[in-house]
């Protein structure tokens, strides 16, 4: 078995396929989506965390990328400047992680990359532009 | 008035202490501590100054900024900083940058929920920062000033003349912002999500200035205040200053209530306390670092600062339905300690707190304050007119 948190970018030439549904169905993937903006005929993105067997997450793959998805992996994409944060908290209301938490009593913003599933919801919600999405191996697959 | 106190100081008393080092100063959170250990009459003695802080969004925030003629010379009507418009209807080459004006060509929420990357408060960020700022305006032209166009590049050393000029700073208390709706809304109080998800509060409570002179005793036109890590000074009573609300026994308001207008020279201001902020959906703001020495002048003052957090209430109010309406209606009130606690319960639900003032931040300001004071950097303004109760 194996799980890896995926970002799945839908062009807007995408087939309209439900394929989240046909990961599960025809290659017995688990999947948990942890953010999703899909538009109709335009871009659209959504944050998957996957799960199966290694050679069904291999297929599923192949399967996502016939129908001109654009996969890469999230592993530690989100940043924090430590100089633009101010420790507000802001984050803290749209991290559905807990990896952006508040320290009591200082009121301290932490940031815990190990708990960080990479959703990008903090990037436009941070005030002060702290939190930064940074692609390390876009090339992955 | 006509009140006798057990201790009794003048303004030009605790100056005085200050010139010779001999003061004493805390912040607004020991002090709690030491009026609990010593009761107020004793804490008024021993102590001289309270300081306090606060670093939030502060949205009526803005420059007046003099750009310097040109030759030939102009009397600008539009004024734009790093596209960022300026109100121009002022005198040949002055103009106001407010902060929550948003870079022309910013899609806004044209793609909801929008960004709003760069406004205002950015650029009197990166103006503190040294940057150089890109500058054009326009004009239709007159005889004594006949340029229609200029641009150029300064800097804040190179204006003429620069000043914060905050029309509404440190409001005295502040709504929790709730979410009943079904879904998720961008509001100036944060992202609330749905079904009452989280609630967002945004105040320093016990070590907010003005919930430590609470009937402003202290505090009116002339108070010298730590603003955007420079001396500035409070100009008055700020826009939409409601004193006249519910308070508690302790004279806090249980509502948002008072508010300052706040000025300073931004020449000498840094971007460590002035920080452009971009409100996600909503629009661009400055968040402003704000501080005020408060005079111990009696022991009724050391009870004042004494304040904490679970005496300090605020309601938790609906942004989904009710405020758009305009409808005024609480649906509970909380304390500053519940809410910096991380979660209060509303109808049984427990709900997520999120601040959106910088505790580290507040005490950071008070801590500068206190340790201006301490080496005889700043001395206490006396307050020409107090800020009005009614």
């Amino acid at each position: 078995m194996q799980s890896k948190i995926l970002i799945l970018k839908f062009p807007k030439e995408a087939s309209p396929e439900p394929v989240v549904c046909y990961l599960a169905r025809d290659y017995e993937l688990t999947f948990a989506i942890l953010h999703a903006n899909i538009f109709p005929r335009r871009e659209g993105m959504m944050v998957l965390e996957l799960k199966g067997t290694r050679e069904n997450f291999k297929k599923g793959l192949e399967y996502l990328k016939s129908k001109g998805i654009k996969v890469s992996r999230s592993d530690q994409e989100v940043t924090r400047d430590e100089g633009r944060c101010t420790h507000c908290g802001a984050c803290t209301a749209v991290c559905p992680t807990g990896a952006l938490s508040i320290k009591r009593p200082s009121m301290e913003v932490l940031f815990d990359l190990e708990k960080c599933s990479a959703c990008e919801l903090c990037v436009p919600t941070c005030p002060s532009h702290a939190m930064k999405a940074n692609p390390k191996d876009k090339n992955f697959f | 008035m006509g009140k006798s106190y057990k201790v009794e100081k003048s303004y030009e008393e605790i100056n005085a202490k200050i010139k010779t080092g001999e003061v004493v100063v805390v912040t607004a959170e020991e002090m709690i501590g030491i009026v609990d250990e010593k009761g107020p009459v004793e804490a008024a003695r021993q102590v001289d100054v309270v300081t306090t802080g606060t670093f939030a969004p502060m949205c009526s925030s803005g420059a007046f900024l003099n750009i310097g003629q040109s030759t030939p010379t102009v009397r600008t009507t539009a004024t734009w900083f790093n596209n960022v418009p300026a109100y121009s209807g002022v005198a040949a080459v002055d103009c106001y940058l407010g902060a929550t004006a948003v870079c022309d060509d910013d899609p806004l929420n044209k793609v909801y929920p929008g960004e709003f990357r760069y406004g205002g408060g950015h650029v009197i960020e990166d103006l503190v920062a040294g940057k150089t700022v890109y500058i054009r305006a326009d004009s239709y032209g007159t005889a004594c000033y006949p340029n229609l166009h200029i641009e150029k590049e300064m800097t804040l050393e190179s204006l003429p003349s620069a000043t914060l000029c905050n029309p509404r700073n440190g409001y005295q208390n502040y709504n929790c912002a709730v979410n009943p709706s079904d879904k998720t809304i961008y509001t100036y109080m944060g992202t609330l999500k749905p079904k009452m998800g989280n609630a967002n509060y945004c105040s320093a409570g016990e070590l907010s200035p003005l919930m430590n002179d609470p009937l402003y005793k202290t505090i009116g036109f002339g108070t010298r205040i730590f603003l955007g890590g420079a001396q500035g000074y409070v100009a008055g009573p700020g826009t939409q200053h409601r004193p006249g609300g519910a308070r508690g026994e302790n004279g806090v308001p249980l509502s948002p209530a008072g508010t300052l207008w706040t000025m300073g020279d931004l020449k000498k201001m840094s971007p460590e306390w002035l920080r452009g902020v971009s409100m996600r959906g909503y629009g661009c703001s400055l968040s402003v670092g704000l501080g005020i020495p408060i005079p111990i002048l009696n022991e009724e003052m050391a009870q004042f600062t004494a304040v904490r957090d679970e005496e300090i209430f605020t309601q938790i109010v609906d942004y989904s339905d009710d405020y758009p309406k305009g409808v005024s209606r609480s649906l509970g009130q909380v304390s500053y300690k519940e809410l910096k606690s991380g979660s209060i319960t509303v109808d049984g639900e427990t709900i997520q707190t999120v601040p959106l003032s910088s505790m580290v931040k507040a005490r950071a300001v008070a801590e500068t304050l206190k340790g201006w004071i301490q080496r005889g950097e700043f001395l206490l303004g006396v307050p020409q007119e107090l800020l009005p109760v009614e």
